[in-house]
């Protein structure tokens, strides 16, 4: 039975006092809460995965083709022969670690975790729309997890072509390994993975259309929630098409079609496909990959947000503005697909066309950017771990997302396009920038989702460490792109022209294998916290969104009596004329009190 | 049996997170709130500290662009290029580098500034702020003003570099990739690159011309791009397999090579690799590149093999679009010579018509049951921009 279906019947908690096993408490809940932690931590788990995989590839590119136990231990004997790194299994980690770090833990652990967490309990609403199909939608995330897993394990290896699987190479084993049984199963977890995002992002959009609690208007919902509803809604759009890709793919591959291919010859034959085009693969992928990106900057946005101006004791600067950023964004992130096709041999018109659009697309972005920094001018900043990871967020998104700017022009793109130029842009601002969101919403919610407070200090080394690492990682990265060397290159040895950046490439790994370690620390505290942290208080932020208005042992229904009543908006921080610097939104206004930023 | 123990551990392993779980169950007593959860939460000491940490770490993004500009700012291509549009992209990468650095600086100090000059303090009292319509409207028109000069720009030179006049003089070159290397092929005397399909593959036909074309009679073969400085040459690119692209990094030029498809790159060398060898820059980055050499050959002997040969400048054609196991290793040579000296090496080179012609009359076996193979018509795919493929009609032969 729906939550929805207990709303129009009585309107109290689920105090239903029936005996939760283990099972369902657990492993098949439909609360929201309880599947939040668990997206949060096979996201964490997920990402453990990726980053051990970037480490391997970047001591492969530091110290080319020589021997590392590590090598052995981890990939064996087939996969490195005698410690030395096959070249195909290079191609396979980088593969993987891409797939893996977009998709299952800034997509699936970014906007899965946040947006069940946070749209009942910031809404006013006892759970989803449909707890079942949540609870649906992480089991199927699950089991695209464990056959993406399994794809490591296979004899040919798993899929080898980049996260952007382009065909031909993707399409046929011959033309690499990793094509063969590695892709099918590539395949099969993303269809799933697809699957379970978009049964996501529907619950989310209703729920967020349809369960908010009187007083709840939509421009009273803190902008977390508007992050996260245009996410969902791009989502909808644009994973689709990725399935679609998808579906020709296997057909191509295993069905005899000529979708993508035409006129091979590989290994002394030429196939029988014709009439395909390659370039109509990456239309398809990209008209979900930019926007893909979008999905993962976005909620990372909106919980910027909303940590800054909790921890700023002031409002968010421009709320309506940010709405309209957000809108703007999510509609020109479907239309600026082509820059990443500027060489493709598609015609030199839709150039022009994506030129035109993607530099359009850097205006709403840098106007959330000066809003954030205008948010932190004359405010009384609380050094919370999460407000670390929220001004770093705006920095390391102002550093990645200029650099945009240079990538989308058709014309300065004809030279950067697939070196370590557009590495370092894209980690700038997925790797660092969407994982500082993530990191903040952790340190934020944490006491909401684990009712214990995460340990200051560590959290405090933990970001420190982490922002001199990123960028040691990544400004560097910048340089050797633009002097021209290409990614996906097992070993830059090969050519003379590129011996003078030896150093640059083992600095890059140094600071990448002690970023990576201070890792551990994060998932100590992470994991310590839950058991043995600080018991939390109902509202240890002192924040006015609606969440902290919750008990701070779960129940389901989330409030123990009726849903509190919103009379405010969410940023009423050191509003003049109160005592307190902080203003909940179920606190009625007084007489003759104005809501939103007018006092 | 390695096997088995991986599984007997991940269900170790589960029973442990189960039974950890249940503890957690007992553990949970009655919610006391104490106030010791506030040694967790950020006290005036910390928003101090970390204040000045903001202010620091200002000065590390500052001293680390600067280092690496310093360090390796001789490395990027923004100098030098070897083509005649490659000025135009160098021009508006340094205006463009020009307005993200100044934005990159202004910015980055003003978010690092507050976050030191508005730390926290218990007596200090938040501005509540919440908009500014004009603010908005400032920084959004300038961004649009700036932006739409870059566009503009940007445009104008993209439709230079895509688009050549058809009554314009140019020499036709083919770039065909393949797994793993390049060929290249001149349209000949006539400079009519004769028709293709990678179906014509064949002996020392790598690249499949249709030798029943009267244009592919001339064609010249080669292993490495020849070109004469100051001409327009426009480079048709095919791909015999996987995705591949023709990346030449000095002359800015970049396009994908699709197999079914033929796409082009359009330029004009402008300094001759002899030339090039003499520029400053380019001496001193040779010399940087040869101490590293050097140093490396000196292990390297050490060890008992060969040392490395130094090296010298050539430009370059490298493969930048992965494409499978030596994508790393995807080279060719590009030399850009006088066109007398250019014009001098192409009528020395043998002629495909009778390369093709030698190799049948060299293969003395019997040649009637090859031949009806050879008669199925068959039309190739013309040389120019084929975006429907589906021009060629296929046989396959079998």
């Amino acid at each position: 039975m729906s939550a929805l279906g207990h709303e129009l019947t009585h309107d109290h908690a689920h105090d239903h006092h029936h005996k939760e096993t283990f099972i369902t408490k657990y492993i098949f809940s439909t609360d929201h809460k309880m599947i939040a932690k668990q997206y949060l931590v096979t996201g964490v788990i997920m990402g453990v995965i990726g980053i051990a995989m970037s480490l391997l590839f970047r001591i492969q590119i530091a110290w080319p083709e020589e021997s590392f136990k590590v090598f052995s231990w981890l990939l064996g004997d087939e996969f490195a022969p005698g410690g030395v790194m096959r070249n195909d299994i290079y191609l396979a980690l980088v593969t993987i670690h891409g797939t893996i770090m977009v998709f299952f833990v800034l997509t699936a652990g970014l906007s899965g975790t946040f947006s069940n967490l946070l749209i009942p309990l910031q809404l006013g609403a006892r759970d989803m729309a449909s707890g079942f199909i949540n609870m649906l939608s992480y089991w199927i995330f699950f089991l695209s997890c464990a056959i993406m897993i399994s794809s490591l394990f296979v004899e040919s290896g798993p899929a080898s072509a980049g996260w952007t699987i382009y065909p031909p190479l993707s399409a046929l084993p011959q033309a690499i390994p990793g094509s063969g049984t590695g892709m099918t199963l590539w395949l099969i977890s993303m269809a799933l993975f697809i699957a379970q995002s978009l049964m996501g992002s529907l619950n989310y959009v209703v729920t967020i259309l349809n369960l908010r609690t009187k007083g709840m208007t939509m421009t009273r919902m803190p902008l977390t929630i508007w992050a996260l509803f245009v996410t969902a809604i791009v989502g909808i759009v644009s994973f689709p098409v990725l399935l679609s890709a998808a579906l020709l793919l296997i057909m191509d591959r295993s069905f005899g079609t000529s979708f993508f291919l035409s006129d091979i010859y590989l290994a002394g034959e030429v196939l029988h496909y014709q009439g395909g085009s390659p370039v109509l693969f990456e239309h398809l992928f990209w008209f979900l990959g930019h926007p893909e990106v979008y999905l993962v900057i976005l909620p990372a946005m909106g919980i910027t947000s909303e940590v800054i101006s909790a921890n700023a004791r002031k409002p968010i600067f421009g709320y309506r503005a940010m709405i309209t950023s957000l809108l703007a964004i999510a509609f020109l992130s479907t239309i600026v697909w082509g820059h990443h096709m500027f060489v493709s041999g598609m015609n030199p018109f839709l150039g022009s066309v994506f030129t035109f659009t993607t530099l359009l697309i850097a205006i709403p972005s840098a106007v959330k950017a000066f809003n954030y920094i205008t948010t932190l001018w004359k405010g009384n900043l609380q050094m919370n771990t999460g407000m670390l990871f929220s001004i770093g967020f705006v920095s390391t998104f102002i550093s990645g997302g200029l650099t945009g700017i240079i990538l989308g022009d058709s014309t300065l793109d004809i030279n950067v396009h697939d070196t370590y130029f557009v590495v370092a842009h894209f980690h700038l601002v997925m790797g660092i920038s969407a994982l500082y969101g993530m990191f903040a919403g952790i340190y934020h919610w944490y006491p909401k989702m684990f009712g214990r407070m995460m340990n200051k200090n560590l959290g405090y080394i933990h970001f420190w460490v982490t922002a001199v690492c990123a960028y040691g990682v990544f400004l560097p990265m910048h340089f050797i792109g633009m002097a021209g060397l290409p990614r996906r290159y097992y070993t830059n040895s090969a050519f003379p022209l590129f011996d003078d950046m030896v150093d640059v490439n083992i600095i890059i790994t140094m600071f990448a294998l002690v970023g990576a370690a201070f890792q551990l620390l994060f998932l100590w505290n992470f994991f310590y916290s839950m058991f043995y942290g600080k018991k939390a208080p109902q509202n240890p932020w002192r924040a006015t969104t609606l969440e902290w208005t919750t008990p701070v042992e779960h129940i389901h229904g989330n409030w123990p009596g009726a849903i509190p009543e919103v009379h405010r908006w969410p940023y009423d921080y050191s509003k003049p004329g109160y005592e307190e610097d902080f203003v909940p939104q179920t606190t009625p206004l007084r007489e003759g009190e104005k809501d939103g930023g007018h006092h | 049996m390695t096997s088995l123990l991986i599984i007997v551990i991940v269900a170790l392993l589960g029973i442990a997170v189960w039974q950890l779980t249940k503890i957690f169950d007992l553990t949970q007593s009655k919610h006391q709130l104490g106030e010791e959860y506030r040694s967790e939460v950020a006290t005036d000491k910390d928003n101090s500290i970390n204040g000045y940490l903001m202010f620091g770490f200002l000065a590390f993004i500052y001293i680390l662009t600067i280092y690496c500009c310093v360090k390796w700012g001789y490395m990027p291509l923004l100098d030098n290029a070897a083509s005649e549009h490659g000025k135009d992209v160098d021009q508006l990468m340094w205006i463009t580098l020009a307005v993200i650095f100044f934005v990159q600086a202004v910015t980055q100090f003003l978010l690092h500034y507050f976050a030191f000059i508005y730390r926290g303090k218990k007596d200090r009292k938040a501005v509540f702020y919440a908009d500014n319509d004009k603010l908005e409207f400032a920084w959004t028109i300038i961004p649009v003003i700036v932006l739409s000069g870059l566009i503009l720009y940007g445009l104008y030179a993209w439709n230079n570099i895509m688009h050549y006049d058809e009554e314009e003089e140019v020499m036709y070159v083919e770039v065909y990739a393949k797994q793993f290397g390049w060929d290249f092929r001149y349209g000949g005397d006539d400079n009519v690159l004769g028709k293709a399909n990678v179906r014509f593959i064949e002996g020392i036909n790598v690249v499949g011309v249709d030798m029943s074309d009267p244009n592919a009679q001339d064609d010249v073969m080669s292993k490495e791009l020849r070109l004469p400085v100051g001409k327009k040459v426009v480079l048709k690119m095919r791909s015999q397999d996987v995705l591949h692209s023709a990346y030449f990094p000095h002359f800015r030029a970049q396009m994908n090579t699709v197999p079914g498809m033929v796409t082009q790159f359009i330029m004009t060398p402008s300094v001759t690799t002899a030339d090039m060898r003499e520029r400053q820059e380019i001496v001193d980055k040779v010399n940087k590149i040869n101490d590293v050499r050097n140093e490396r050959s000196k292990t390297l002997i050490a060890k008992g093999e060969e040392g490395l040969t130094p090296y010298t400048f050539d430009y370059i054609l490298l493969c930048n679009k992965i494409c499978g196991r030596s994508h790393y290793n995807m080279q060719a040579k590009v030399i850009v010579e006088t066109p007398e000296e250019f014009n001098s090496w192409l009528k020395d080179q043998p002629k495909l018509g009778k390369q093709v012609a030698e190799e049948k009359a060299a293969a003395t076996a019997p040649e009637v049951e090859i031949q009806p193979v050879i008669e199925i018509p068959v039309t190739a795919p013309e040389m120019e921009i084929v975006v429907d493929s589906t021009a060629v009609v296929a046989q396959v032969i079998k």
